[in-house]
């Protein structure tokens, strides 16, 4: 009994810490400048490629793990400068660039590197509990995921940076007449979105195959979790992992992973059809109801 | 009368007239394998005026088209494995269609009727589109079967039926031909409906939903039902290209297939549905060039593309073409010939 509902907790854990971590940089780039990077995945992707090729020079892992981030959020900072800074206000014509960028990058990356790395053994073995034996780096995976979260709540509330950004989202005019600089705090807030799939890169890179499709199992999920989530970037991240990461783990551990993301899917279909804002709307309407 | 027929000289038309032209020569002037391969580049012009509709004028802008234009395939081959008389192919062709539309009115209700919009019908779309892919790629054991349809995994459904009337297959010639036609005829419903109340009403959602809402129109219902014509049209284009190779596989509905159409129709220019035939042509035939020396590159020229279009020409390639025509050619001529018109204005 105990040991199958650890079974499950660990599941959860590993869809959790998969959905969170995948969506992050997303999810912030979206609530704040309301744009959807299609490039997402192969932000990721490229992460993954930086941590591999830095851990094969033997660097230690922690050290690759940050600069793979920091890579991939110096990379975002060339694409907002080049091409997204350009398409401010126009979220549709965003996607089909962005999409243009997703296309170069992964066919770039398959002409260039091949069509796959030979990937490293998942670190820090196993442990047992009862029969089963399970992998503490997926627990560490998990820990990491709501040290993100627990970050970006800071970030966001408690910092300068935080207040700018948050009042920028609120009324951009007001935000910029009142001297925040807009233009500024979206090209850092899209380096920061490109530093978070960086790392989630970097991350996942010693537990899966290097491929330069990779960031397609990425990708889908974390569109799932923006479209439940909503627009606020940290509830709806948040609650909707969480939802989702419960719901993914059941179906999968009942029915096999391929039931799991169709799960999503229709989760994702039902909740819009429910709650067209998402969970972060529902939240604030009902927080704004209680205050008044 | 004759002014509307001067207001009707545009670079868009004559070169809409042109392009017919050159259509009902190929034949005669090409091989019978360059016609069939035409036919194929007419089928993909469907399944670019399918999302021209949709995103040029009513500003939906999907990812699902490859999906639709799969399921309708996938729907025909099916039928075509469980009922092998070729005399039934006109209803498989039918019944393509029709699931493309059902499937798209269901994907339709949930998404307008929810108040979905804009960036995030491109999210769902896609997701809708990868799920549909992962699925019929997974289907490669002998458990996934609709009656005696084996879905094939990666492989697909091969053999299939080719689209027969009486019995008389329609191939080669009589499917460029069928093709053709339906192009003709989509184009035109396309050209005609911009001018009538219907069209008005898709261009003033695409403007500004909340106003088209406010005048009394129900929005969410013409954004699903336009949506769901568009999946039929996609599933038509899916149907025919099955019936042309006699195949379908899930990479049908893969990402390359799903960029297709959006590439097509934002670089030749999303608004007019000229631009987007005469780009498809240009591209296809471009691409099919290109996948001689080497396909790898084909990807890569696609993301420059859509990635260039999008910075410098918002409007699309062959649309600011025209405009700039008009402007530099076509107007100074008329204005011309009718001095004294031109002057009184």
């Amino acid at each position: 009994m105990l040991n199958s509902i650890f079974n499950y907790f660990y599941q959860f854990l590993d869809s959790f810490s998969f959905l969170i971590l995948a969506v992050a940089g997303l999810a912030i780039i979206f609530g704040m400048m309301g744009i959807i990077n299609l490039a997402h995945g192969e932000f990721i992707m490229l992460g993954a490629y930086m941590f591999t090729i830095l851990a094969k020079a033997s660097v230690p892992l922690f050290l690759a793990v940050i600069l793979g981030a920091l890579f991939v959020g110096m990379f975002g900072y060339v694409v907002d400068k080049l091409v997204v800074s350009r398409l401010y206000g126009r979220p549709l014509d965003s996607v089909v660039a962005t999409w243009g960028i997703s296309l170069l990058l992964r066919q770039g990356i398959l002409i260039l590197m091949g069509p796959s790395l030979p990937g490293l053994t998942t670190p820090l073995g196993t442990f047992a509990v009862g029969e089963s034996t399970y992998s503490v780096y997926r627990i560490l995976l998990g820990v990491v995921a709501v040290l993100v979260l627990v970050g970006l709540y800071f970030l966001f509330m408690h910092t300068k940076f935080g207040l700018h950004s948050r009042a920028t989202m609120q009324d951009n005019s007001v935000a910029q007449s009142l001297g925040i600089n807009a233009r500024r705090m979206y090209s850092t807030t899209f380096m920061l979105g490109s530093a978070l799939a960086g790392l989630c890169g970097a991350l996942y890179a010693p537990t899966m195959t290097i491929t330069p499709t990779m960031g397609q199992a990425f990708q889908n999920d974390s569109f799932v979790t923006v479209i439940v989530g909503g627009a606020d970037p940290l509830v709806g991240m948040a609650l909707s992992g969480g939802v989702l990461g419960v719901i993914q783990s059941a179906l999968s551990l009942l029915f096999g992973t391929f039931f799991g993301k169709m799960g999503l899917l229709v989760v994702a279909i039902i909740v819009i059809r429910v709650l067209p804002k998402g969970f972060s709307g529902l939240v604030e309407k009902h927080m704004v109801k209680g205050k008044r | 009368m004759k002014t509307k027929f001067k207001d009707a000289i545009t670079t868009e038309n004559i070169c809409a007239v042109l392009v017919l032209v050159f259509f009902i020569a190929y034949p005669i002037i090409s091989s019978a394998y360059q016609t069939l391969n035409m036919a194929n580049f007419l089928i993909t012009v469907i399944l670019a005026l399918s999302l021209a509709l949709i995103w040029g004028y009513t500003g939906i802008f999907s990812y699902a088209q490859a999906a639709f234009y799969g399921i309708g395939g996938y729907t025909y081959a099916i039928l075509c494995k469980n009922f092998t008389d070729p005399a039934l192919t006109p209803l498989f062709l039918i019944g393509g269609v029709v699931m493309g539309f059902l499937v798209a009115l269901f994907l339709g209700y949930f998404m307008f009727y929810g108040g979905v919009n804009d960036v995030f019908v491109a999210l769902v779309t896609m997701c809708f589109t990868l799920v549909l892919e992962t699925f019929l790629a997974q289907t490669a054991g002998s458990e996934w079967h609709i009656g005696a349809a084996q879905l094939g995994g990666f492989n697909g459904i091969n053999a299939v039926t080719p689209l027969t009337i009486g019995t008389f297959p329609v191939k080669n010639l009589a499917l460029y031909i069928l093709a053709l036609l339906l192009v003709i005829g989509i184009y035109l419903a396309m050209r005609i409906m911009e001018k009538r109340n219907l069209g008005y009403c898709l261009l003033s959602i695409r403007e500004n939903r909340t106003r088209s809402e406010m005048f009394g129109y129900n929005t969410a219902f013409v954004q699903m039902m336009i949506f769901a014509v568009s999946g039929a049209i996609a599933g038509l284009s899916g149907v025919l290209y099955t019936s042309w190779g006699g195949y379908i596989v899930p990479s049908a509905v893969g990402m390359t297939q799903a960029t297709m159409p959006v590439v097509l129709v934002a670089a030749g220019g999303r608004k007019n549905p000229t631009a987007v035939v005469i780009f498809t042509l240009f591209y296809l035939s471009l691409s099919q060039k290109l996948a001689a020396s080497g396909s790898q590159y084909s990807l890569v020229l696609l993301g420059l593309i859509l990635l260039l279009v999008v910075l410098f020409v918002p409007k699309g390639i062959i649309h600011s073409l025209f405009e700039i025509i008009d402007r530099k050619v076509v107007l100074p001529l008329k204005n011309g010939k009718a001095q004294a018109g031109g002057a009184a204005e």
